[in-house]
């Protein structure tokens, strides 16, 4: 991936991962499940997401928007 | 009696063991300023995510954060999900990975340096480096009077707050001065991979005691049902996003942990640690606050310092491993204050006895960093021992101080539009507005959004970010760049 499109795309997942970090939605809710409430667990999965989405990232646009045009690496 | 002397013996082996590895390190450090500032920018994976990660940690995840879980529920987790997994990351790569190549291509060793050397400005170079020095030096003396109270309470007073305080002090000196960066890291390392563990070990052991994660929330959901539930009381909308952005933009800026975005051997190393921080915080923090939450169901209160955490230990572990546990947090703050105080030397040594004296060589440049370690240290320690209130307070807001440079130094780091005027503008702005919020009566310390006062108060330091980008860019826009100025240095860059 490169360009601009690539540059958009990844801005609005780092905008979805830090929008998403609290669950907005669950906002007073004290539901439990397993042993921890509901909202324990969004965070736990959102972090486990955000880990591999990072990951995604290193290998496949590392060096977008930061290193010179055309010498994006894999 | 004997269990305050086991409980003092476990510390004291703590100490000697960080101590030994410390001296390990100066034996393979050379007599040059990159070297002992930066350890030549040869650190690999593990050493820099557990260095950038005790550093990021004090004495919040094993005194404060639980505490504040115990008594208003574990939303902070949240916090530092947001601030420490997703925004810090984010920032590692937009910040950080952009600084990593700037420095590698330019040899910068500071953020000073860095700034001053785009835009030929001395005087922006001595003000970030004071700005920086004025936050750090009250927020290194918080943790000394962390380690004196927590070895204090450990011993009933057998160990006197000055003498913990002292002795942790003269600790640091000691392996800092000694071994700089390199020390400083695999004493980190150390440290961070010593905190998890006794963090996991807490949790297991009290967990076993009550039953179980569901039975310790079921006593939790009967005693303290609103701690359960997400937001209220002191977590309103505003607060989360107000106190992790302001934090996680702040952090970047600290000195400790700026300058480790210049230390990476690879960008390979930068990629893997990116990875790795949503999963570390994830690791570390749930089992921290969930224990102070879980406190507020079984009953426990907390101590004569308004601590959870160690008395949550007395009640349910013997007495050595309460010992351990303080010398996990006593490593918290060691390995948050030797960093600063490296880093704090660099800035005073580098960014500005540089740039008075003349014909400074490296090796004499390194004996001056060892000198600034020293002076620091006593400097912060004899402020530990009065306390004065003023002091204090700087320490404590220094996260906000910090996140005024943040946005500044990004638009610089990435519109070559911006001028020395423009910077100038924003750093000094913004620090102006943060620091009238803090000490001036009549300027509000948090602000109501008018069209959305249900969100509630956001913090007097995200409104100051939000004028320090405000004047960076507009100041910018209606000022001309002086013949000194070099937008290239922080073009063309690349990893190969």
């Amino acid at each position: 991936m490169a360009g601009s499109g690539a540059r958009y795309a990844w801005s609005i997942v780092a905008l979805v991962l830090v929008a998403l970090a609290v669950p907005w939605f669950l906002w007073g809710s004290s539901s439990v499940v397993a042993g921890l409430p509901v909202w324990v667990w969004w965070h736990i999965g959102w972090m486990v997401l955000t880990a591999g989405v990072f990951y995604a990232f290193t290998r496949t646009a590392w060096g977008l928007g930061v290193e010179s045009r055309g010498e994006v690496d894999g | 009696m004997a269990e305050t002397g086991l409980q003092v013996g476990i510390i004291a082996a703590y100490l000697l063991l960080t101590l030994g590895v410390g001296l390990v390190a100066y034996r393979l450090t050379d007599r040059t300023a990159e070297d002992y500032f930066l350890a030549s920018r040869t650190f690999g994976t593990v050493v820099l995510l557990f260095t950038t990660f005790a550093t990021l940690l004090s004495a919040f995840t094993f005194f404060a954060g639980p505490t504040a879980a115990f008594a208003n529920g574990p939303e902070w987790l949240l916090v530092m999900g947001l601030m420490d997994g997703v925004l810090f990351g984010i920032l590692w790569y937009v910040v950080g990975y952009k600084q990593w190549l700037v420095g590698r291509k330019h040899g910068h060793v500071t953020l000073g340096e860095m700034l001053g050397d785009r835009f030929g400005s001395r005087r922006l170079r001595v003000l970030v480096a004071g700005i920086s020095l004025f936050w750090l030096v009250p927020y290194i003396t918080l943790q000394q009077q962390g380690a004196g109270t927590a070895l204090a309470a450990l011993t009933g007073g057998a160990v006197p707050y000055w003498a913990g305080a002292g002795g942790v002090t003269l600790f640091m000196i000691v392996y800092v001065a000694l071994s700089g960066m390199r020390g400083v890291a695999w004493t980190d390392t150390l440290q961070g991979i010593f905190m998890l563990g006794i963090v996991w070990l807490a949790a297991v052991w009290i967990l076993g005691a009550v039953g179980g994660p569901a039975a310790a929330t079921a006593l939790l959901a009967e005693n303290a049902p609103g701690h359960l539930s997400l937001g209220g009381g002191l977590y309103t909308p505003a607060y989360i996003i107000s106190t992790a952005v302001s934090i996680a933009f702040g952090v970047t800026m600290f000195p400790q942990v700026n300058q480790r975005f210049f230390v990476a051997k690879s960008s390979a190393v930068i990629k893997r640690t990116f990875t790795l921080w949503p999963v570390l915080v994830l690791l570390l923090f749930v089992p921290a606050f969930m224990l102070g939450a879980w406190a507020a169901g079984l009953g426990v209160t907390p101590n004569v310092n308004g601590r959870i955490l160690p008395p949550l230990l007395t009640a349910y572990t013997p007495g050595w491993f309460a010992a351990l546990v303080i010398a996990g947090a006593v490593a918290a703050m060691m390995s948050s204050s030797d960093s600063m105080l490296l880093s704090g030397s660099s800035y005073l040594t580098r960014d500005v006895y540089r740039q008075v004296a003349e014909g400074v060589t490296e090796r004499r440049e390194a004996l001056v960093g060892r000198v600034g370690v020293v002076a620091l240290a006593l400097v912060s320690f004899v402020i530990s021992l009065f306390r004065p209130a003023t002091l204090l307070q700087i320490g404590e807001t220094a996260f906000g101080g910090f996140a005024q440079l943040a946005l500044p130094v990004a638009v610089a780091l990435y519109w070559r539009g911006t001028t020395r005027d423009g910077i100038l503008a924003g750093v000094v702005g913004s620090q102006g507005f943060y620091l009238a919020s803090v000490f001036v009566p009549f300027v509000p310390s948090s602000y109501q959004l008018p069209v959305a006062p249900g969100l509630g108060g956001w913090s007097a330091s995200v409104v100051g970010m939000i004028l320090g980008l405000v004047l960076t860019v507009g100041v910018s826009a209606v000022t001309s760049p002086t013949a000194e100025e070099d937008a290239s240095v922080y073009e063309r860059l690349s990893a190969d």
